[in-house]
């Protein structure tokens, strides 16, 4: 069982990333040091994304408990320009299943010498437990936990903020849409915080709302257009089809009438305000089709740079891994050359040595 | 065999008794209590309780124990031995056993079990309905008869209100305490965390209050149409706290528990995902835990229970979610009690009474006292005892427990069970 130091378990004992599976707990440093290295993969001129031979010879496991096609496509692309040899693996689970044949399955993977695994699980918290029953060098990316974290998902969207916007700090953002069951809200806002933004907001029909919206730090609207007045950027949440089913909203055509985002709301934000979904986009739902074609959508944007910044959590935690061990070799080198100067710590000569 | 504990200070809310004094044994019944001995008594042992405490033996309303079926860890034999090593000598044992009790032929075998462990003394409590489903009613007149002190439907209540109506009026003339837990499954909606700060950040599905409170207030009016005696079960918010108080004030005929664990956890503690955390009832917020515990202070809490679920290791071995809600708790309870009226204000006679005579007295069973004839079940406790809960000094086939780790004052040292000698801490043995 790896036992991580310090209060946030995916970080090592020097203070830097070992899993990355929620942004809480993560400083400014960390969130910047992963948006500048995503920035390092592409090639400014021509937008490209090369290959690099960062992670040749390690092997990357993707665990997919639950279906996913862009964010599994993009990992495996972002694995691969990292020149590390990939596997994925849709592993079909039931809710009641035993503990045991679940990290058995974990470990049996580990025991073909996996470095990291990339896990999507539909239980929040999967990916914590996870890492709690890896072995120590190996490591754990979380591609998305029941309705906890997506935190390379809000990380590539800070990326295309930052892109735009030069920098999240002091900018004023709204995320429409739902937010109660969406995992990827959850780590926007973290992100968002983390990174100084000036003002989060979340907007949504009281049904697709957090219990406690405060305890996530943002402020609260149930009104669309008061709810991205002046903002500079406006996140669009997909929405799941089986929220209509379990009573929380009457209708997609309702909700498109008070949340969707059309050409006439967009004006209320700020002239040069982008627009994101992390998608795949519900046309006449959420967003109009004008609004996500037009000229102040970065949708597909993100979608590119998901790439860049996986590339660059993964290379991140492996070069962390390296520094790590160079860091221990050192701390013992130190010691033994202690131990030899200290004569009362020296150690009696084997019949070898003589 | 005639024994004698001697110079202990007795501590029996049924007698409102709080002294120093002799306590003396015949025959495994409770001969008498004082510095003089019954008459024609003579002592076969002694022992010497000098600064140490005795309690009657605790009355536990709901500890599962493991047998019949494999969906809980532990038997009868190594529960029973649990209980003991944490001063309860009666217990309850829901019906939620696999099969389910709702047959004389399990109640009859549940009591043989009891009889052969020999450790402490088992009460069935029957299935409400037939296989726990919520909706025909078992044969509530001959669980009765095969021994069962009180009826239930464990974690899974019924949910159908006419449901509810009919089995109430049916058993309000068969003289059996039922027993209700209160959550509406609709609310509940698969929910596995209490719908606060810690679940909105966790990404936890939530259980509101609401679930508990719902359905109480349901099943309140129900019991009031049919008169029936009803006991409510595990009690977690503020408010359903306040319903029990006012329904009381109407004169409804009812009692109601909370789980030991609810009194000194909240949803605070689920921040790590960490599964042994994951109960059912949910932990609630401060406030919540704040109430109960005032409702125990002030009486409108009548007893305190363990709630007890010993689970395999595999079943906690899992994403929060997915694990087996439950604490293994027997060895726990008198303990976490002990840190209430420590740390908390709790006086010690109404802690001791919550797990004593109330509960005997909602089952309305001569156990939970030390009052002449009954039967000498009890325990020797060393209130200085200072200890930790660790997995490897768990009696409970059930190791898990979130209260490892945690620091007791107050040591059972003895658990005399008809008279008998039923356990006896490592310490007190190696003497």
């Amino acid at each position: 069982m790896s036992k991580l130091a310090g209060p946030n378990i995916q970080l090592n004992e020097l203070g830097k990333l070992h899993h990355f599976l929620t942004l809480e707990g993560l400083k400014h440093h960390h969130l910047t040091e992963i948006l500048d290295t995503a920035e390092s993969f592409i090639n400014p001129n021509t937008k490209e994304i090369k290959k690099v031979p960062v992670l040749r010879g390690k092997t990357i496991m993707n665990l997919f408990f639950e279906p996913s096609t862009r964010t599994r496509t993009t990992f495996e692309i972002a694995e691969k320009r990292l020149s590390a040899d990939v596997e994925s693996l849709d592993i079909q689970t039931s809710a009641t299943k035993k503990g045991e044949s679940l990290l058995d399955t974990l470990w049996n993977l580990q025991a073909m010498q996996t470095d990291m695994f990339v896990i999507r699980h539909a239980q929040s918290g999967a990916a914590q437990f996870f890492s709690q029953h890896v072995a120590p060098h190996v490591h754990v990316l979380n591609a998305g936990d029941g309705q906890h974290a997506h935190p390379t998902q809000a990380m590539l969207d800070m990326f295309t903020i930052r892109k735009h916007k030069g920098d999240v700090f002091d900018l004023k953002v709204a995320i429409v849409g739902d937010v109660l069951h969406s995992r990827v809200v959850r780590s926007q806002i973290q992100a968002l915080s983390i990174l100084e933004a000036r003002e989060i907001r979340v907007v949504g029909p009281k049904t697709l709302m957090p219990e406690n919206p405060e305890a996530l730090g943002v402020h609260v609207y149930h009104d669309m257009e008061e709810g991205i007045k002046d903002v500079d950027v406006i996140i669009m949440v997909r929405l799941q089809n089986e929220r209509m089913t379990s009573a929380l909203i009457p209708s997609e055509k309702e909700f498109f009438k008070l949340y969707g985002l059309t050409e006439a709301r967009l004006a209320l934000a700020k002239p040069d305000a982008i627009v994101m979904h992390p998608g795949p986009i519900n046309r006449g739902v959420e967003i109009e089709s004008a609004v996500a074609d037009g000229p102040q959508s970065v949708i597909l944007e993100q979608v590119t740079y998901g790439i860049a910044v996986r590339m660059a959590v993964m290379s991140i935690i492996m070069s962390n891994a390296a520094q790590l061990s160079q860091h221990r070799a050192e701390k013992e080198a130190a010691q033994a050359s202690l131990d030899l100067e200290d004569p009362q710590n020296t150690a009696p000569p084997t019949e070898a040595n003589t | 065999m005639r024994l004698v504990i001697k110079n202990g200070r007795v501590i029996d809310p049924s007698q409102s008794l709080d002294e120093v004094t002799n306590l003396y044994i015949t025959r495994g019944r409770i001969a008498g209590i004082g510095s003089d001995a019954p008459e024609g008594f003579t002592a076969d042992q002694e022992v010497d309780a000098t600064g140490k405490w005795i309690l009657p033996g605790l009355v536990d309303l709901q500890a599962r124990l493991g047998e019949p079926g494999s969906h809980y860890a532990g038997s009868i034999a190594s529960e029973t031995k649990a209980a003991v090593a944490g001063g309860i000598t009666s217990i309850c044992c829901p019906p939620d056993t696999s099969p389910v009790n709702d047959s004389q032929a399990v109640t009859e075998l549940l009591q043989r079990r009891a009889r052969q462990a020999a450790t402490a003394f088992v009460m069935p409590i029957g299935a409400l309905t037939q296989g726990l489903k919520g909706e025909r009613l078992s044969n509530i007149h001959s669980l009765k008869q095969a021994g069962c002190v009180a009826v239930s439907q464990a974690n899974t209540p019924i949910q159908n209100p006419l449901t509810l109506k009919n089995t109430l009026a049916y058993s309000s003339t068969q003289d059996l305490v039922v027993m209700l837990r209160c959550e509406d499954q609709a609310i509940k909606n698969g929910g596995v965390a209490h719908s606060g700060p810690v679940s909105s950040r966790l990404g936890l599905p939530e259980i509101s209050a609401s679930a508990e409170t719902v359905a109480l207030a349901r099943d309140l009016i129900l019991v009031e149409e049919s008169g029936i005696k009803a006991h409510f079960s595990q009690l977690s918010c503020a408010r359903s706290v306040e319903m029990i108080a006012e329904a009381k004030k109407r004169g409804l005929n009812i009692t109601c528990d909370v789980a030991i664990h609810q009194l000194h956890l909240s949803e605070m503690d689920v921040l790590g995902f960490n599964s042994l955390f994951h109960v059912s009832p949910p932990l609630r917020s401060m406030q919540d835990k704040h109430a109960l515990l005032a409702g125990v202070k002030s009486g409108i809490i009548d007893a305190v229970v363990s709630d007890h679920t010993p689970l395999a290791k595999d079943d906690k071995l899992l994403p929060f979610g997915e694990s087996m809600p439950g604490i293994s708790g027997l060895e726990t309870l008198l303990p976490l009690l002990l840190k209430l009226v420590q740390d908390n204000g709790l006086d010690l006679l109404t802690a001791i009474r919550c797990v004593t005579q109330a509960p005997a007295e909602i089952l309305g069973v001569q156990k939970g006292t030390l009052k002449p004839n009954s039967s000498a079940d009890l325990s020797i406790i060393n209130p200085e005892g200072v200890w930790t809960l660790s997995p490897e000094t768990m009696v409970s086939a059930g190791q898990n427990s979130p209260f490892h780790g945690w620091e007791f004052v107050g040591q059972v040292e003895q658990t005399f069970f008809q008279g008998r000698p039923v356990f006896r801490s490592a310490q007190e043995a190696k003497r």
